[in-house]
């Protein structure tokens, strides 16, 4: 008797915490539709295989860099751990995250986010940090990153975030409740269409260029870590047009570069260099390249990581090859699909509003 | 810390473990530090008001008790006449008296100060205005204490019962300062007299499992009123009456509604997470509500709504008013000049005015709670007035008494004469308020009702189906209480029924409340006083 009513607790306790990760499960956006940005960083846990070359930052290099054009034409195996507005110190913990599971030989670090002192969007937080598999690091990144208004406890669990969105659940929030479908390509967001350079507002004077001391801090904590682990660090600016890049901002990362003994490129200086053409290299107006500007500043790219590094052309790799070759399958498949639609309705469906 | 955070939550269950695990005789003393901790929240500033009615009010808490003491010593000792007791007697409560004078001016000066200042202000500038003079006073910013009307009213009211000698004061000066600050019920009640807490606080508690469920269940109950309903319906609430020009006409009906069941959501919500986290540590506080909203008479329902104010209002203000020396001679007066019977009514009007001014103005520093405060004193002086008739009324029509839809007849009549009352607390003005009433009778249309403008007042269908629904069930809730206790009757049952029942309500808390990021977790209405 007393087994059975033991039984029956645990039984219930088990379908009650059962509910709970369910109803959790149901509630939590599944990022499958406009925004698609929310499953760049979780993507990452799927590869079965190693990257000698590891991107951080964020839209600048998971809008800009296609890891699959650094395969297939310099033999770089590459991931984009990625997010929108990600923070320097997010990308720091992004890293030590990656680094639990393998050792890249270098990484490419966008400078973009020095500017950013904090997070300004609670959306940009939990696409980048939900998505982080569970350790130290990420209660630490998220203790350290989150807005003001933000709690630890809703990142422990979810369902205390976005319980209110009941009401707005789709069939989608069903289909997609224990899976997703790929949406990057190693952390890429693909995006083929075109909206040519708009006006963007005139630079604003600044009261203090001077990066936010938690970026500045982080920066040297990455560098460290680089150097403690033997791994070359290159620092990058990508070629975008907005938001402004300061002189001031571009004098202190070469300062910092140079102390420190690292490589840094500002690709604004070599936009022509690159080949880009802000009248067809770009889907929102110059603020970030599509398929065809991301490909031309990844060959460009390609060309100078295999200059300054030591990084081995893999693609005798008779594993990596046939991983990369689904991988390209699936970039070319969605590059071709995407065109399609943009024949067809001169827009792409998915990321545009009904 | 508002009892409807993370922070909260995690402070307690920390608290809780910690309490249970500790020597019974350092429990209180973590109570102590967790209350002061719990009001440090706030920041370190108020903790000195605290600490002054604390320490004033102990102080003189010994000064009384040692005069009756000394008072009951010196009759016992001496043989006096009857006639020379009750001078000495006399003498010595004038000495007495001065001394409770000196903690009344003290402790009800600063709150007072802190919280009326302004209130005081803002009129001597309109009486400027008025006569046109170009003084202007500049507002004060002060600080108001979280608590500081209860925990006041709180010590006053051990101040007062010691010079009445009802009880021994307190020595030691801990036990003393966790009856005034202990925690749960500094926010927003119930106010409790030294008596009645004093053992349970200081008392040994052991791990009762039963009783933590209950204490766990009823705030479980209190964040499902709040969360869901209250916080809810506060939407429609400011909408509404925030915008009054946009507003009008059947609006305002729609707005009082709401606001009668968002007030009563909100403020027995927090009592019951009060009460219950209270009982999971062990301590039993009084009741703060007995169904309100199914009074039959205004007088019922403010014996069943927030009774420990108005218990001690009752004990403190109402009779010591209507038998103090102006009362006593102006009664005499009346009953020379106006008869015997208008005369006996005096002290009673006269106590109730008071009372009802008091109470008012306690709820808020402005003229529409002053109001507020007198129509409800005015509405129970009438109804007594009316008390003849209506016994006339039921012995023409015997039958009438026992019939349920006479009751429900009496009681909607009640939260209506209730309803239009609160519109003074709602509106903030008393011309505002009059002006939507006449609007809600002068363009009154159903067009509102049909035409989905409701869905335009914060709250879209959804909304308006979870609050109908939750509003039915702590209907069905409140009628099955009339029985006795749910949760005894619940925990009667199977236990699997039980935990599912459990079970589902925390669910239905934790994805329908109104809580969490996004949401500016409203403060509850009676944590303002």
């Amino acid at each position: 008797m007393k087994g059975k009513k033991l039984a029956a607790r645990i039984l219930f306790i088990a379908a009650f915490a059962s509910i709970l990760w369910l109803l959790q499960l149901l509630v939590q956006p599944k990022y499958m539709g406009k925004v698609v940005e929310g499953n760049l960083i979780p993507e990452y846990y799927q590869e079965t295989t190693g990257h000698e070359l590891l991107i951080l930052g964020d839209c600048e290099v998971y809008e800009n860099i296609s890891p699959v054009i650094l395969w297939e034409e310099f033999g770089i195996s590459s991931y984009i751990r990625g997010s929108a507005q990600q923070l320097i110190p997010q990308s720091y913990y992004m890293l030590k995250d990656t680094l639990r599971r393998e050792k890249p030989k270098v990484v490419l670090l966008s400078v973009s986010a020095m500017q950013e002192s904090g997070q300004t969007n609670e959306a940009y937080n939990r696409m980048t940090m939900e998505g982080l598999a569970w350790s130290m690091d990420k209660l630490k990144v998220i203790q350290e990153t989150k807005m003001e208004d933000e709690y630890l406890i809703e990142y422990l669990f979810p369902l205390l975030r976005y319980h209110s969105r009941w009401k707005e659940l789709t069939q989608e929030d069903i289909k997609y409740l224990f899976h997703r479908e790929k949406v990057s390509h190693n952390g890429y967001y693909m995006r083929a269409d075109v909206r040519p350079l708009a006006d963007f507002p005139e630079p604003r004077r600044k009261a203090d260029y001077r990066f936010p001391q938690a970026a500045q801090e982080y920066l040297e904590k990455i560098r460290l870590l680089c150097e403690t682990e033997g791994i070359q660090l290159i620092l990058m600016k990508a070629p975008s047009l907005y938001p402004v890049w300061y002189d001031q901002w571009e004098e202190q990362i070469q300062a910092f570069a140079g102390e420190n003994n690292l490589t840094y490129w500002n690709c604004i200086p070599a936009i022509d260099q690159i080949g880009l053409d802000f009248q067809t290299d770009t889907y929102d107006g110059g603020l970030h390249m599509n398929v065809y500007g991301a490909e031309k500043l990844t060959r460009y790219l390609g060309k100078k990581i295999r200059e300054v590094s030591t990084l081995n052309d893999l693609r005798q790799d008779k594993v990596l090859s046939a991983v990369w070759k689904e991988k390209a399958e699936f970039y070319d498949q969605m590059k071709a699909a995407q065109e399609a639609e943009i024949r067809e309705y001169g827009f792409l469906r998915q990321f545009s509003n009904p | 810390m508002l009892l409807v955070s993370y922070e909260f939550l995690l402070f307690f269950i920390l608290l809780v473990m910690l309490y249970y695990v500790i020597p019974g005789r350092a429990q209180w003393v973590l109570l102590l530090a967790a209350s002061y901790f719990f009001f440090l929240s706030g920041g370190w500033k108020p903790v000195i008001f605290i600490l002054i009615t604390t320490l004033s009010t102990w102080i003189l808490g010994l000064k009384l008790g040692k005069r009756n003491q000394a008072v009951t010593a010196y009759i016992k000792e001496n043989q006096l006449s009857r006639q020379e007791k009750k001078e000495y007697r006399i003498r010595q409560k004038k000495i007495s008296w001065r001394w409770l004078l000196m903690g009344l001016w003290l402790n009800f000066g600063i709150l007072g100060v802190l919280k009326y200042t302004n209130f005081i202000l803002g009129n001597m500038n309109g009486i400027f205005y008025r006569i046109s003079t170009p003084m202007q006073l500049k507002r004060v910013d002060w600080i108001l204490p979280l608590g500081i009307s209860y925990y006041t009213f709180q010590s006053m009211g051990y101040l007062i019962d010691i010079y009445r000698n009802k009880y021994k004061p307190e020595k030691h000066l801990g036990h003393f300062a966790l009856f005034i600050s202990f925690f749960p019920q500094l926010i927003q009640g119930p106010i409790t007299r030294f008596d009645e807490m004093k053992e349970q606080l200081t008392a040994v508690h052991f791990l009762n499992k039963r009783q933590i469920a209950f204490g766990l269940q009823r705030m479980l109950w209190g964040y499902f009123k709040k969360l869901i309903v209250a916080d809810r319906l506060v939407h429609a609430v400011t909408a509404i009456g925030q915008n009054p020009e946009q507003y009008r006409g059947s609006f305002v009906l729609v707005g009082m509604i709401c606001y009668t069941l968002q007030i009563y959501a909100d403020f027995s919500g927090g009592i019951d997470i009060v009460i219950g986290a209270a009982q999971v540590l062990g301590i039993k506080l009084p009741e703060n509500f007995e169904r309100p909203y199914f009074s039959k008479t205004v007088g019922e329902y403010w014996r069943r709504w927030h009774m420990s104010l108005m218990t001690w209002l009752r004990e403190y203000i109402f009779y010591p008013a209507s038998v103090c020396g102006p009362v006593t001679r102006m009664t005499r007066w009346g009953k020379e000049h106006l008869g015997e019977a208008l005369g006996r009514r005096i002290p009673v009007y006269v106590a109730t005015l008071i009372v009802w001014f008091v109470t008012g103005i306690w709820h808020g520093a402005s003229w529409n709670f002053v109001f507020w405060g007198l129509l409800n004193g005015i509405v129970l002086l009438l109804s007594s007035e009316m008390a003849p008739w209506q016994k006339r009324f039921h012995e023409k029509h015997p039958g009438l008494k026992g019939k349920t839809w006479f009751s429900l007849v009496q009681i909607g009549r009640t939260l209506l004469v209730l309803s239009v009352i609160q519109t003074l607390e709602y509106y903030g003005s008393v011309s505002r308020m009059l002006t939507m009433q006449f609007s809600m009778l002068t363009e009154f249309s159903l067009k509102p009702w049909t035409d989905g403008s409701l869905f335009t007042i914060g709250l879209d269908g959804w909304d308006w189906l979870v609050v109908f629904q939750g509003l039915f069930l702590m209907l069905i809730v409140s009628l099955w209480q009339r029985k006795g206790s749910v949760r005894e009757r619940i925990a009667q049952k199977p236990e699997m029924f039980r935990w599912t029942l459990w079970a589902v309500l925390f669910l239905l808390v934790i994805t329908l409340g109104t809580y969490g990021h996004g949401f500016e977790a409203s403060q509850f209405i009676y944590n303002q006083f």
